[in-house]
C-alpha cells in the first residue's frame, strides 16, 4: 500500500488515522497498513549484557509513533543500530531492517540520512561554536559547495547557498528562532537546542523523522511548543518516531505506541490501549505497580536517585565520547 | 645599544628567514586539520620530511623542477591516505598516536643506511645537489640589496634619537592595529552571551533583550566603518613593516643559496596559501569541517560522508605541510634529524601562538615564534655569564621557555593572539 | 686519463701503512673511511682489507691492534671494502659477505663494517638460537616497556589523557639513577628506591598543582594533550640542558654476562627482568584484589558512576599519576641498566613504542598495555632476525599497530565502544 491509498493530507484528520489504525492488532510486532521501516530480528550486546532484542517492528508511514519504555530499555541504542551509529551483534545472523523499501542493513549513518530517515539526539548535538544559521544550513542535502573542488569558487554554489539560506530562515521563523540565527547555538537554551536540531532535521526534507526524547531538559513552556511541532510535521506528511518516558506527552500526541523493555518489544496499539496493558505496567513500572502511569507523583525518592544515576552515567558517557 | 640593535636585526633575519615562511605554511597545513576539523595530526614533520625527500631526490636524479614539487606532493598524499584509512574512523587519540609513530618512522627510515643512494642516509642531502634549478628561476640577477635602502643610517648617521622617534613610530602604528581589529571585534555580543550561556538553560528575557540592543548598535557602528577600518589596517601594517626595515636594515644577496629570491618567493607562497585556506574555509566545505571539529555524530546524522570531508582536510593540510617541508630545505640541506618531533611541536606552537581557526594566526605566529626564540637566545648569551648558562645551554634553554610557552598558552590563552576564544573549542 | 691518474697519484701521496694506528681526519677535501674488524672473541689484529675507489683504483689497509683500520681518500663516491680472508686467524672467519659498499663524503668518515666470527661462535648460533637469544631480548623490552606503559594505560584509563610527557619520565629514572648513584656514588639498590620515591614524588607533585587543577578548570582533553607535549619538550631541553646529549650511565663498572642455556645476557638484565615481573604481578594483583584497585578500574569504567558510588575520585587519580611515574621511573632505570646508559632524548625513543603498546593492548586497560609491551617487544627485537632490516625494526611494530587498528580498532583487549 502506498500513499494512493491514504493521501497525506488526509492524515492530519485525527478521525482518518484513527480509522487507518483501528485495523491493527493491538500485540507486539504487528504488521501495518503502510510500513515506512519494518525491522527485523536485531540484537545489540555489549559484553554479556543483552541491550536490543527486537524480532519484528513495523512503523507505519505518516503518523506519529511513540517508542517507549523504561530507562535502559535499549531505546536509544535501538535507535542507534537503525540509524547506522551502531552496529548490530546479530549483524550476520539475520538481522535485516528497510526504509521505505530500500535495505539498511550495512548503511553507513550519512547514507540513512541522504535515504531520507533523519534523527537528533537525546543529548542535542548543536554545534555549540557555530551560528544559529550555521547549524541550519548544514542541514541542506546535496550542496555544490560542499564538494572540494568546487568549493573554491564561489560562482558554482553563492546561487545555491541564498536559497537554503531562505529555506533556513523560513524554518527558523516557524521555529521561532529566527531571531537568534547569528547567535552562537551554544548560547540557546535547551528547549531551544533541541527545537534547531528539529528543525536543522528538517532542512533535509526527510520523509521520516526520528527524535530522541525530544522533550527531556525542556522547560514546560516550550513542551507545549515542541507537541505543537512535532503534531504540525505529521500533518505536513512527515512520519514521525520519536523516543520518550513521559507518559502525558505519548498520550497526548501518538497515534500509535510501541513499548520497549529490557531490549524487547514487549506491547504495541493506540496510547489508550496500551497504557491499560499489564504486561507494560509490569515492565514500565516493576515496583511501583499501583501507581497510576503518567502521574507525577511516580517520582519517588527512590525513582529520583536512580534517574539521577542514569543520568550521571549518561553524562559520563557523553564525556567519553567528548 | 649595539648589542640590543645586534640581537633585532638577527630577530628581525630570523622573523624573514625562508624557514620561517616554511614553518608557517606547515602551521596553516595544521590550522586546516586541527584549528578548523579538530585533527589532531601531531605528525606534521612526516609530511614536511617526505615532501623535502620527494622534492630533493627528484630533482636529485635529474628530474625537472615541476616534477620534483609534485612528487614531493604525491608522497605526502600517499601518506595522508594510508594514516588516514585506518585511523580517521576511530576516536581522535588514535589519529595522535599514528600521526606521531608515523611522522617517526619517516625519519627512521629516511636515517636508514640501506637508503643511503636516495636519502642520504642520517647524513641527508646537501642542498646544491637539488638547489640549483630552483635558483635558476631568479630574475633578480646577481648582487646584494639591502631592505630598505633608505634607512636610520641615512638620517644623522643612525642616532639615538633617529632610533628612538623609529621605534616610537613603530609602536603606534602596532597599538593603532590592535585597536582597529579590537574596534572590529565589538560586534560578538552573541560571543559574550556564549560564554554565559555555554552550560545551556535558561536566559532570562529582560537580558537577552537589553544584550540584543547592545549587539545592534555594534552592528551599525562597525558597518559604516568596516572598510575604512580595513583599510587603515592594511596602511598601518605597511608603514610597520617599512619602519621595521627602516630600523633595522638587512642585506642578502639577491639570488644566492639563502638571498632576497628564495625569501620572495617563501613569502609569496605563504600569501598563496592563505588565500586559499581563505577561500576553502568561507565555503560550505569549510562549513562542514567546522561542524565536524564540533561534533562528528551529528554531521553524519545530517548526510554528510565525515569520513571522506576528514580525510580531505588530511590530504589538504598534509599538502601543505609537504610545500613547507620543501621551502625548510630549500635554503639548506635535507637532514632528517632536523625534521623530527620537535619541528611538530613549533609548528603546533606557532599556530597556537597565532590562534588556531584564524586565518592569519599560523604567519603571525611562526614569526613571533621564531623571533622570540632567537631574542631568547641572544639575551642569555649577551646577558648571562657563562659559567651559568654556556652557548650551547642557551640553545636548550630556549627549547624549554617554547615547551613551558607552549603549556602556558594551551592553558591561558587558548584561543592565542587573534582567535576569538568562543570559536576555538578543543574537546570536540 | 686523468681520472686514472689521480687515484694514483693519490696512493703515491698516501703511504699505505700510515693508516694504521693513526686517527684519521676528514677535511673539507678529504673523506675517512674507517672500521673495526671484531668478532665475538673481541677485536682482530692485522687484517689485510682492500679499498677499491669508484675509478677501480685499489689499495690495501691492515688492522691495527686494537682491530680498527682507516683510509683516508679524496674523492666522493661508492668505495668498496674487501676483507682478505686469508689473513683471518684461523678460527674466524667471515660471517656474511666479505665486501661492502659505502659512499664517502667529504668532511665525513663513513663507517664501513665487516662482521666476522669465530667458528666456535657460529657453531653456537642456529637460527633457533638466534630466535631464542632474540626472544629473551624482546620478552626483556617488553617487560620494561610494560613497567611504563601500564601507568600510561592507566593514566588514559581515569582521566581521558594521552600523557605524551610519559616517555620523559621514563627518562627522568634514568637521568635520577645517573645522579643518585653514579654521581653521588649511592649504593644501586638503595638509590634505585630512592629514584623511585623520588619520580613516584613528580608524579604526585604534578597532580597536585597541574593535572588536577586544569581538570578543575574544565580543559579539554585535547588542550591537556598539547599540554603534555609542552611539558615533553621542556623536560627533554632540561635533561640536554643538565646532562649535555651524551649517554649517563648509571654504575660505572661494565656489566659481567651470564649464559643461560642458549640465552646471553648481563647479569643486570635477569635482575631486571625479574624486577619488573615482581612488579608488573604486584599491580595487577592490587588492581584486581585490593580496595583501591578495584576504585580504580571502577573510575576507569565510568568515573561518574564510580563518583556517584562513593569512590573519592580525585584521590584514586593522585594515587595514579603516583604509581604511574614511579612505574615509568622504574622502568627507566632498568632501561639504562641494560642498555648500558641513558639519553636525554632516550624516552622520545621508546615513546612510540609505548603508544603502540598500549594502542595495540586497547586503550586504557592496564592488561592490554601488559599485553602489547610485550608483543611490541618481542616484535622490535625478533624482526631483524627474521629477515627484516635492522633500520626497520621499529617501523615494523607500527605497521602491526596500523594494521590491527584496521580489523580491531578497540584494540587486543579492548571494549567496542557505545556510540551516539
Amino acid at each position: 500500500m502506498s500513499e494512493s491509498t491514504v493521501a497525506r493530507s488526509d492524515l492530519a484528520d485525527p478521525a482518518t488515522r484513527q480509522a487507518l489504525m483501528a485495523g491493527v492488532d493491538a500485540t507486539p510486532g504487528s504488521a501495518k497498513p503502510d510500513s515506512i521501516l519494518v525491522v527485523d530480528n536485531i540484537v545489540r550486546q555489549f559484553g554479556g549484557i543483552t541491550a536490543v532484542d527486537v524480532s519484528h517492528l513495523e512503523v507505519q508511514r505518516g503518523i506519529i509513533t511513540a517508542l517507549i519504555g523504561p530507562n535502559g530499555a535499549g531505546k536509544t541504542t535501538f535507535f542507534n543500530l537503525i540509524t547506522g551509529f551502531d552496529k548490530p551483534s546479530s549483524a550476520k545472523t539475520g538481522a535485516h531492517w528497510s526504509f521505505d523499501g530500500a535495505t539498511l542493513d550495512k548503511t553507513s549513518a550519512s547514507s540513512v540520512a541522504k535515504a531520507g530517515m533523519v534523527r537528533t539526539f537525546q543529548l542535542t548535538k548543536a554545534l555549540s561554536r557555530m551560528t544559529v544559521m550555521d547549524n541550519m544550513m548544514l542541514g541542506a542535502q546535496g550542496q555544490a559547495g560542499e564538494n572540494l573542488l568546487k568549493c573554491v569558487f564561489k560562482p558554482l554554489w553563492s546561487g545555491q547557498e541564498k536559497a537554503i539560506e531562505e529555506k533556513a530562515k523560513e524554518l527558523l521563523q516557524r521555529f521561532k528562532l529566527l531571531e537568534k540565527k547569528d547567535d552562537y547555538a551554544g548560547s540557546l537554551s535547551g528547549g531551544q537546542r533541541k527545537l534547531l536540531e528539529m528543525a536543522r532535521a528538517l532542512m533535509s526534507d526527510p520523509k521520516m523523522i526520528m527524535l530522541d526524547e525530544p522533550m527531556a531538559g525542556v522547560n514546560p513552556a516550550l513542551t507545549q511548543s515542541l507537541l505543537g511541532h512535532i503534531q504540525s510535521l505529521r500533518d505536513d506528511g512527515t512520519t514521525v518516531l520519536f523516543v520518550e518516558h513521559d507518559m502525558h506527552v505519548v498520550r497526548h500526541i501518538s497515534d500509535w505506541v510501541a513499548v520497549m523493555a529490557e531490549g524487547r518489544l514487549v506491547a504495541e496499539g493506540p496510547a489508550d490501549t496500551v497504557m491499560s496493558d499489564t504486561a507494560v505496567i509490569d515492565a514500565y513500572l516493576g515496583a511501583h505497580h499501583d501507581t497510576d502511569l503518567g502521574d507525577d507523583a511516580l517520582l519517588s525518592d527512590q525513582a529520583m536517585v536512580e534517574i539521577q544515576q542514569e543520568v550521571a552515567a549518561e553524562q559520563a558517557e557523553r564525556e567519553e565520547e567528548a | 645599544m649595539d648589542t640590543i640593535q645586534a640581537i633585532l636585526n638577527s630577530m628581525l633575519r630570523e622573523a624573514i628567514s625562508p624557514q620561517t615562511a616554511a614553518v608557517a605554511i606547515a602551521a596553516i597545513g595544521l590550522n586546516v586539520h586541527f584549528g578548523f576539523t579538530g585533527l589532531l595530526n601531531i605528525g606534521q614533520s612526516g609530511f614536511m620530511l617526505l615532501g623535502a625527500y620527494g622534492f630533493a631526490i627528484s630533482i636529485g636524479h635529474g628530474l625537472p623542477l615541476i616534477v620534483g614539487v609534485l612528487l614531493g606532493f604525491a608522497a605526502a598524499l600517499v601518506f595522508a591516505l594510508v594514516l588516514g584509512a585506518p585511523t580517521l574512523k576511530l576516536r581522535g587519540d588514535y589519529l595522535a598516536i599514528v600521526t606521531i609513530s608515523a611522522a617517526e618512522i619517516i625519519r627512521y627510515v629516511g636515517r636508514s643506511a640501506l637508503l643511503t643512494d636516495f636519502t642520504g642516509a642520517a647524513q641527508g642531502l646537501q642542498g646544491v645537489s637539488y638547489r640549483t634549478p630552483f635558483t635558476n628561476l631568479s630574475f633578480f640577477g646577481d648582487g646584494d640589496s639591502t631592505l630598505s635602502p633608505f634607512n636610520i643610517y641615512d638620517i644623522a648617521g643612525g642616532a639615538v634619537w633617529v632610533r628612538l622617534v623609529g621605534w616610537l613610530a613603530l609602536a603606534a602604528c602596532i597599538a593603532g592595529i590592535v585597536l582597529l581589529v579590537k574596534a572590529g571585534r565589538a560586534r560578538p555580543t552573541v560571543a559574550r552571551r556564549a560564554s554565559r550561556d555555554a552550560g545551556g538553560r535558561l536566559t532570562p528575557a529582560a537580558g537577552t533583550e537589553s544584550r540584543a540592543d547592545l549587539g545592534a548598535d555594534a552592528r551599525q557602528v562597525t558597518a559604516v566603518s568596516a572598510p575604512v577600518r580595513r583599510m587603515g589596517i592594511g596602511a598601518l601594517i605597511a608603514l610597520s613593516v617599512f619602519l621595521l626595515f627602516f630600523l633595522m636594515p638587512t642585506s642578502y644577496q639577491d639570488t644566492g643559496v639563502s638571498g632576497w629570491w628564495v625569501r620572495f618567493v617563501a613569502w609569496l607562497l605563504v600569501a598563496v596559501c592563505l588565500l586559499v585556506v581563505y577561500l576553502l574555509v568561507r565555503s560550505p566545505w569549510g562549513r562542514l569541517l567546522r561542524g565536524i571539529r564540533e561534533d562528528e555524530d551529528a554531521i553524519r546524522s545530517l548526510g554528510k560522508n565525515v569520513f571522506a570531508i576528514k580525510m580531505q582536510a588530511l590530504i589538504i593540510g598534509g599538502l601543505f605541510g609537504a610545500l613547507g617541508g620543501m621551502l625548510y630545505v630549500l635554503p639548506a640541506s635535507v637532514q632528517p634529524d632536523s625534521m623530527g618531533r620537535s619541528l611538530t611541536f613549533f609548528c603546533y606552537t606557532a599556530l597556537l601562538l597565532g590562534g588556531a581557526a584564524t586565518i592569519f594566526g599560523p604567519v603571525l605566529g611562526a614569526v613571533i615564534f621564531y623571533a622570540a626564540r632567537i631574542m631568547i637566545k641572544g639575551v642569555a648569551n649577551a646577558y648571562i655569564p657563562d659559567s651559568i648558562m654556556n652557548g650551547q645551554q642557551t640553545e636548550q634553554f630556549s627549547f624549554i621557555v617554547v615547551g613551558v610557552a607552549l603549556m602556558l598558552i594551551v592553558i591561558f590563552r587558548p584561543q592565542g593572539i587573534l582567535g576569538n576564544k568562543r570559536e576555538l573549542r578543543f574537546n570536540v | 686519463m686523468l681520472l686514472l691518474l689521480a687515484p694514483l697519484m693519490l696512493l703515491a701521496m698516501a703511504p699505505p701503512a700510515g693508516a694504521v694506528g693513526t686517527l684519521c681526519l676528514p677535511t673539507a677535501t678529504t673523506a675517512c673511511i674507517a672500521g673495526t674488524v671484531r668478532s665475538d672473541a673481541g677485536v682482530v689484529p692485522n687484517v689485510k682489507l682492500t679499498v677499491t675507489d669508484p675509478s677501480g683504483t685499489a689499495q690495501e689497509v691492515v688492522t691495527g691492534d686494537d682491530g680498527r683500520w682507516n683510509v683516508q681518500v679524496s674523492k666522493e663516491g661508492a668505495y668498496k671494502i674487501a676483507l682478505q680472508e686469508d689473513t683471518l686467524p684461523d678460527n674466524v672467519a667471515v660471517s656474511g659477505a666479505n665486501e661492502v659498499t659505502v659512499q664517502a663524503k667529504f668532511n665525513a668518515t663513513a663507517p664501513a663494517l665487516i662482521p666476522v666470527r669465530t667458528s666456535t661462535y657460529v657453531s653456537s648460533t642456529s637460527k633457533v638460537d638466534e630466535l631464542i637469544q632474540s626472544s629473551a631480548s624482546g620478552l626483556r623490552l617488553g617487560l620494561l616497556l610494560a613497567l611504563a606503559s601500564i601507568g600510561l594505560s592507566l593514566i588514559y584509563g581515569t582521566t581521558g589523557l594521552s600523557n605524551f610527557a610519559h616517555a620523559e619520565q621514563v627518562t627522568l629514572g634514568g637521568i635520577l639513577g645517573y645522579f643518585v648513584v653514579n654521581v653521588h656514588g649511592l649504593n644501586l639498590w638503595l638509590g634505585g628506591l630512592l629514584v623511585i620515591v623520588l619520580c613516584g614524588f613528580t608524579g604526585w607533585f604534578q597532580d597536585r598543582v597541574m593535572w588536577q587543577p586544569l581538570r578543575r578548570r574544565g580543559l579539554g582533553l585535547t588542550q591537556l594533550m598539547i599540554v603534555t607535549i609542552g611539558l615533553s619538550l621542556a623536560m627533554q631541553y632540561t635533561f640536554q640542558y643538565t646532562v649535555g646529549a651524551r649517554t649517563v650511565r648509571v654504575v660505572q663498572d661494565n656489566p659481567t654476562v651470564r649464559t643461560i642455556g642458549p640465552i646471553t645476557l648481563t647479569n643486570q638484565s635477569f635482575v631486571a627482568m625479574g624486577i619488573s615481573i615482581v612488579v608488573i604481578a604486584a599491580v595487577g594483583f592490587a588492581l584486581l584484589r585490593t580496595r583501591i584497585g578495584r576504585a580504580t578500574r571502577a573510575v576507569s569504567d565510568n568515573p561518574a558512576l564510580a563518583a556517584a558510588s562513593g569512590i573519592d575520585v580525585d584521590r584514586v587519580i593522585r594515587l595514579v599519576w603516583t604509581v604511574a611515574m614511579a612505574l615509568a621511573g622504574l622502568s627507566g632505570l632498568l632501561y639504562a641498566l641494560v642498555t648500558n646508559g641513558i639519553k636525554w632524548d632516550s624516552g622520545l625513543q621508546i615513546l612510540l613504542l609505548l603508544f603502540a603498546a598500549v594502542t595495540l593492548g586497547g586503550l586504557g586497560t592496564a592488561f592490554g598495555a601488559l599485553v602489547g609491551s610485550l608483543i611490541i617487544g618481542l616484535v622490535v627485537e625478533l624482526s631483524p632476525v627474521l629477515g627484516m632490516p635492522g633500520d626497520f625494526k621499529y617501523a615494523t611494530a607500527l605497521l602491526i599497530l596500523i594494521l590491527l587498528l584496521l580489523v580491531r580498532p578497540q584494540g587486543l583487549l579492548g571494549r567496542p565502544e557505545r556510540v551516539g
